[in-house]
């Protein structure tokens, strides 16, 4: 399955389809994957060129029910029929699906992705000729235009075309079919019956079989394809649109670009992983010299075609449309937004003792250190190398006492090995996954020879769950979290570096669930962990393989980036697309993970990562290492300064997050999520915001002494959060760079809390005062909201929480520690007198006024941060 | 027991005493009258003056933090803890109130909920017992050390005395005795050279005279076989049967060019035959050995018997050495070793048996024989000569560097000098030999790794000998060479106590020695201060 959406003048549409997508490369080690020249049946779509669609709908065959409508589609070349559905689905959703009428044997349709089966709504008949029928797609005056020859849909509103389908002819679809010259068929034809006969004679025109229909040979691996062409595609035309992100997932990196052309659209990662072909997964073709359009067409190896258009209009609506769909981001542990410790490999018990020591002798915070595969006795998950990890109660106890965590490294290839218990289960249990000939599947990964447990059943994962509990998993305790790494899945010999396509999981070939292994290794780990808490402590799981809802289950990394600038800077645009479709919990290696990072950029990377949501440092086994304290105590201030920053905005993270869960909007978003109306945010990517409030612009350059950021708004103010200088909205704003900025700007308008006592461990911190940072607009009002609770269990969903809205408020039955220490009001004029109103009654305040900066700091207001109150200033 | 309660005592009224020194929280003794109660509190980096009571009132008001010393509240501040009965010591603020006991005397957690153990006491007697055992330690190490240092100066005396006395007269001997040698060897070359020359000269003259002999047998063979009507004449036609003899090897062997080759004429007798013979010896092919196929096989064959024949009549085992001896002496006549004199190569042998078809060079006269036997005894009492004055000079070389070696103030190091110390870990023999070379091997066979060659001295610059750097290991893949830090401690023994690859190729070892323990009487830095009981 794909899914990807883009945004138009007039609003956002998102699109989600349902069926296995492809990806390509263009830069990890391009030999290992097929082009769309050698993949037989991307070659055979790409062959297809836009025409005339040999599509009709069989407009008698119409049926209109309360809540959707079905219609044939006939391919005239071969006969063959196919099923339309259309629903209208609750929040402006249109859903198309396209399926074979009467396939040889059901299609694979993707499960599991959609919460739940979507709520619809009535649809209705607006007219109908013989040329096509109109619907009404509920109150929205929006339409939906079925014309019969060629088929085609066009979405209407008003006068406005919003998107068509068809329209330039590229709808395919392969249908399954017997094979022609086996001896199978033979024997078929010739016992077939007359009835059978006179069916086939009725086609008029027999598909030509071309080579790799029945077996592709990519490299030394043979495809044995037992199904045949399968594949699908469709065409999508958005006129209006100017922008397109695209989003490409290859080997163990993900790269998304912002392609800032002359469209406006953007695409999503979806592609969670391997399927081939890039190239040009977009065919671009210019429309009307008029108006910008972009055209797309998604093609699919197999699978049916299932659509989902979000239209918006407002991207915020964009995002609750598809958090309705695939839901939204899993609430992290508010310690999961702290600074993550990481190497391959820290070597032992030792080891990890002294970098934790490190941090605390050198006053750095840090919330999680991270062991990578050579922690286990010989790449076998679930264990402990004997000799390096001989008592990991004692290690982790150690970090405990210090309110800090750790993560060991969980991944989805299993030793084979008849003295490893994991292994042994599931085998006998049945639970491998299969190859074609029926045996257990096997292909070489770290461990050397690996089974791959069939993630897809229900039982396997439910299995897979139990094994994280306490009395399975030695020498876990509740301090020891997790991460899924090589889950695409990864296979060193295999087809483009993972499993063979005709590998089986039960009934379906991986061609099928190719994408969608990683989600469900991701899900059946975080499952594992809440399980072990008895549904009470959220997980923490970190992935490289992903899909349309894994939000759901935890954090993305984009895979192993290098020590290199560009790798820093793409980390935004990467972040960004995947914060678009619903993961928000989205990070890069800080300091990359191939090869050694001069000091230069490992300052500037540790400087961006404090304000991209999952900040980790990672390094592989062959560099040197890279502490913060290893570069001199210039540097190690340096990061230590930035790793600081993170930790003072982990209220307001964590309040992202909390919004994140609950609206499905991005944590880290792009300007034009806030800025529809201006065309100058569309092709940012190297500037971002972080929920509404916080605008970042990192120095990703090498050498860099200035760096330009686009303050938005012509009716905005933004201050500097350092000095707080005050910049109007609208403009191009210079900003002189030493080493030690990071220019980050607060909106005026908001109010973002802050913990300024900065401690060896978020824990450590979770009592502390706030200190609110007013950033007055230019009516002199602002707005913000504070979000409190445990931090770490699921209480919040019982209502155990603060959800404060500064001005105005709801509550729940939270209560908290902390207290507002301070109240700093950016761009206010000097008062008189400052009053605190409290249930306790009325107390003035002492506050300091900095005319120079426009800056008043109110001194110890003392309420409790749960409280109701009002400062007045006068 | 009397003395052990009345300590106790002692201490417990301490405690007493200063917990009624009024001060504030987290205030250190030395810094008490900064903090004077209903005074207005001035920072202590004089940045401002506030009232008193906002002095740890949990806000921070100081830009140094000095106002909040016993709270949480400044981000740069620092709080004392007393720790009475172990060390004082600072804490950074925001450690104060985090939920994890971090002053031994449980002072930083005081409304944070957690239940901390007062364990100065027990830290302070442990660390009291470390530091004896450490002093104990230093005091016996540097005991050795100074063994030690005498060692190693009067092994260096022993060395430079050696070198300047013992060594350069030595060598200084020894040259004069190999230009003496030289000489001698020299003048006994001259005759037997001469006298090889002459031997060789005859010899050749003998072998051209057999090969004149046989040729003339062979041309009358020849002249048999061609003169095939047996009229002691060698015809036009009868030469014609020899198509190999075509001078122009056209296939197409003419009267004319038979003709030609005889000399104008129709036929030649034997005598007119000799010129004839000289033109067409090189091309011609016996009758006999013509047919016998295949004739390249056969040759050689035949060659090979030859030889070998050759070999046991005219080769008496005990001559070859000679023989070679001689032939090498004019190739190589300086450098040649015992090696080459004793063991000649054999293939030499064999491509000179299978020139000499006319034999072998008989034996030297014993004239000749005496000369060379002079010579080569010349020439051994030379090389050896040789030999002894090269051990000294390497000896010297070994010497020179050894005393140019860096060991230290007081050469103290100077006893690890081509000493070696192992270690063995789970999977590893580490190995350690000081100024030369790290290296690892594999417990279970495998082959060694180098780990580093000696590089340099690299410790801070106020303790430069504490650590060694070895570099330029053997290269890692995808990775840099390897190399290792050994840092050393003071120890009663001289031991590899542990080793580690902090990262890929980088390796740590941690090495004990006397040669750096410190003098203990020098310095106090065993007893830390103990500021306030």
């Amino acid at each position: 399955m794909c899914c990807w959406f883009f945004l138009r003048r007039m609003g956002p549409v998102l699109l989600l389809w349902l069926a296995v997508c492809l990806s390509g490369s263009w830069a990890v080690d391009k030999g290992n994957f097929k082009t769309c020249d050698q993949s037989a049946f991307c070659k055979r779509q790409r062959a297809m060129k836009p025409g005339e669609s040999p599509y009709r709908a069989l407009l008698e065959t119409m049926e209109l029910t309360n809540t959707r409508l079905t219609l044939q589609l006939i391919n005239d070349n071969n006969k063959v029929r196919l099923l339309l559905e259309l629903y209208r689905l609750q929040g402006n959703i249109t859903r198309v699906k396209i399926n074979e009428l009467k396939p040889l044997k059901p299609r694979y349709e993707v499960p599991d992705v959609l919460i739940r089966e979507p709520p619809t709504e009535p649809l209705s008949l607006l007219s109908q000729d013989e040329n096509g029928v109109v619907l009404s797609l509920g109150s929205e005056s929006q339409r939906v235009i079925v014309s019969a020859r060629p088929f085609r849909l066009d979405i209407v509103e008003g006068r406005d075309v919003l998107m068509s389908l068809n329209s330039r002819g590229l709808l395919s679809f392969e249908h399954l079919r017997m094979r022609k010259d086996t001896f199978s068929y033979k024997v078929t034809s010739t016992v077939a019956s007359v009835w059978d006969n006179i069916k086939r004679t009725a086609k008029e025109e027999e598909e030509k079989v071309e080579d790799g229909m029945w077996e592709e040979t990519f490299k030394s691996h043979t495809d044995s394809k037992p199904s045949g062409p399968s594949a699908i595609s469709l065409d999508f035309s958005l006129p209006g649109v100017e922008h397109v992100y695209v989003g490409i997932r290859i080997g163990c990196i993900t790269w998304i670009v912002l392609w800032s052309g002359k469209c406006f659209c953007f695409q999503i990662p979806f592609c969670s992983s391997l399927q081939t072909v890039f190239g040009k997964m977009l065919d671009y073709v210019q429309g009307s010299s008029e108006t910008p359009q972009t055209d797309v067409r998604w093609i699919s190896e197999s699978g049916i075609i299932d659509v989902f258009l979000m239209l918006g209009p407002t991207p915020r609506d964009v995002f609750s449309q598809y958090a309705s769909l695939t839901g939204t981001q899993a609430f992290p542990p508010l310690a999961s937004l702290g600074y993550h410790q990481c190497r391959w490999n820290y070597n032992d018990q030792e080891d990890v003792r002294s970098v934790d020591a490190g941090f605390d002798e050198h006053d750095i915070p840090y919330d999680f250190i991270w062991l990578d595969i050579e922690h286990t006795d010989g790449k076998r998950y679930f264990t402990w190398d004997p000799h390096k990890f001989a008592s990991p109660k004692e290690m982790l106890q150690g970090l405990l006492d210090k309110k800090r965590k750790m993560v060991a490294i969980v991944d989805p290839h299993i030793k084979v090995d008849t003295n490893y218990k994991i292994h042994n289960e599931i085998r006998s249990r049945g639970f491998y996954v299969k190859n074609k000939d029926g045996g257990d599947y096997e292909g070489w990964c770290w461990p050397g020879n690996a089974g791959y447990p069939d993630f897809t059943r229900p039982d396997m994962r439910a299995w897979w769950a139990s094994q994280f509990g306490y009395d399975q998993y030695e020498g876990a305790m509740e301090n020891l979290y997790t991460w899924n790494d090589m889950n695409e899945p990864s296979v060193f010999n295999g087809p483009e570096v993972t499993m063979h396509k005709d590998a089986m999981h039960e009934s379906w070939e991986h061609r099928e669930v190719h994408n969608l292994y990683g989600l469900y290794v991701h899900r059946a780990t975080a499952e594992g962990l809440t399980e072990r808490s008895g549904g009470v402590e959220r997980p923490f799981v970190l992935t490289r393989a992903f899909f349309a809802g894994s939000q759901r289950y935890g954090a993305v990394w984009t895979g192993d980036n290098a020590a290199e600038w560009d790798h820093l800077k793409i980390s935004i645009p990467m972040c960004l697309s995947l914060g678009l479709v619903g993961i928000s919990f989205c990070g890069a290696d800080v300091g990359g993970f191939f090869k050694s990072p001069s000091t230069e950029l490992l300052v500037r990377w540790y400087q961006t990562g404090a304000y991209q949501p999952f900040f980790r440092a990672h390094a592989h086994l062959d560099t040197p290492r890279r502490e913060p304290w290893l570069f001199g105590p210039e540097n190690t201030a340096l990061m230590r300064e930035a790793i600081r920053q993170r930790y003072t905005f982990l209220p307001y993270w964590y309040q992202l997050f909390y919004l994140a869960y609950h609206t499905g909007e991005p944590v880290m978003r792009p300007l034009w999520v806030e800025y529809p109306q201006d065309p100058a945010t569309f092709a940012l990517d190297d500037e971002y915001l972080l929920g509404r409030d916080l605008l970042v612009h990192p120095v990703t350059e090498e050498g860099a002494r200035g760096v330009t950021a686009y303050l938005p708004g012509k009716h905005e103010v933004w201050f500097d959060i350092h000095t707080f200088q005050k910049h109007n909205g609208g403009q191009n704003l210079y900003i002189p760079v030493t080493m030690s900025s990071i220019p980050v700007f607060q909106r005026g308008g908001s109010i973002i809390p802050r913990k300024l006592r900065v401690r060896r461990s978020s824990t450590c911190m979770e009592h502390d005062p706030y200190t609110l940072y007013v950033a007055l607009d230019n009516q002199r009002t602002a707005e913000g909201e504070l979000y409190i609770d445990d931090g770490h269990t699921f209480n919040y969903e019982k209502k155990e929480l603060i959800h404060r809205k500064f001005i105005c408020f709801c509550n729940g039955y939270f209560t908290t520690k902390s207290w507002v220490e301070r109240i700093i009001i950016l761009g206010a004029s000097k008062p008189s007198m400052v009053t605190l109103k409290t249930a306790d009654g009325e107390n003035q305040l002492e506050f300091d006024f900095d005319a120079s900066m426009s800056v008043l700091t109110i001194r110890k207001p003392g309420m409790n941060a749960g409280a109701d109150w009002t400062v007045t200033l006068q | 027991m009397v003395m052990f309660g009345h300590f106790v005592l002692l201490v417990l009224f301490g405690g007493a005493m200063s917990a009624e020194v009024q001060r504030p929280r987290g205030v250190p003794l030395s810094k008490r009258q900064f903090y004077e109660e209903d005074k207005p509190f001035t920072c202590l980096d004089g940045s401002r003056t506030i009232p008193f009571d906002r002095v740890n009132d949990d806000y921070c008001d100081c830009m140094d933090g000095s106002d909040e010393p016993g709270t949480a509240a400044c981000p740069n501040g620092n709080f004392h803890c007393t720790n009475a009965g172990f060390r004082p010591a600072f804490i950074p603020s925001s450690r104060v109130n985090d939920g994890i006991c971090d002053c031994c005397d449980t002072t930083d957690e005081y409304n944070s909920g957690i239940d901390c153990q007062n364990t100065c006491r027990e830290l302070g007697r442990k660390e009291k017992e470390e530091l004896e055992k450490i002093a104990e330690i230093a005091k016996e190490g540097f005991m050795f050390k100074k063994q030690l240092i005498q060692e190693a100066k009067q092994g260096l005396e022993d060395k430079k005395y050696i070198l300047l006395n013992n060594f350069m007269d030595c060598k200084k001997d020894l040259e004069a005795k190999v230009e003496a040698l030289r000489t001698v060897k020299e003048t006994a070359e001259q005759p037997e050279k001469e006298a090889k020359e002459r031997h060789l000269k005859a010899w050749e003259e003998q072998k051209a005279v057999i090969r004149m002999e046989k040729d003339k047998a062979r041309m009358a063979d020849v002249f048999l076989e061609l003169d095939d009507d047996d009229d002691s004449f060698v015809s036009v036609a009868e030469l014609q049967s020899h198509s190999e003899l075509d001078p122009d090897s056209d296939a197409s062997f003419t009267e004319a060019e038979a003709q030609g080759l005889l000399g104008g004429v129709d036929k030649v007798d034997t005598v007119a035959f000799e010129t004839v013979w000289n033109n067409i010896k090189e091309k011609y092919v016996s009758e006999s050995t013509a047919d016998v196929p295949p004739p390249g096989e056969t040759a050689q064959e035949e060659t090979r018997d030859t030889s070998s024949d050759n070999d046991s009549e005219n080769y008496p085992d005990e001559d070859i050495p000679e023989e070679e001896d001689d032939e090498d002496m004019d190739e190589d006549d300086e450098d040649m070793d015992e090696g080459d004199y004793k063991a000649p190569p054999a293939s030499q042998t064999d491509d000179k048996k299978d020139d000499d078809e006319e034999g072998a060079m008989p034996p030297y006269e014993q004239e000749t024989q005496t000369l060379i036997d002079a010579a080569q005894k010349a020439r051994d009492e030379f090389n050896e000569a040789e030999k002894a004055l090269r051990e000294v000079e390497d000896q010297i070389r070994n010497l020179e560097k050894e005393i140019s070696f860096d060991f230290g103030p007081s050469s103290e190091f100077a006893y690890l000098y081509s000493q070696c110390y192992e270690l063995t870990t789970g999977e590893y023999v580490y190995r350690l030999c000081p100024f030369n070379r790290v290296s690892q091997k594999p417990k279970f066979g495998g082959s060694e790794t180098n780990l580093g060659t000696w590089g340099k001295w690299a410790g801070p610059e106020d303790n430069i000998y504490s650590v060694m750097k070895y570099e330029h290991g053997t290269g890692c893949w995808q990775g840099p060479n390897r190399s290792t830090t050994v840092k050393l401690t003071c120890g009663k023994e001289t031991i590899v106590t542990s080793t580690s690859e902090p990262s890929r190729c980088e390796y740590l070892m941690e090495f004990t020695s006397p040669a750096i323990c410190q003098d203990p009487t020098s310095s106090d830095s065993g007893h830390p201060d103990h500021e306030e009981l």
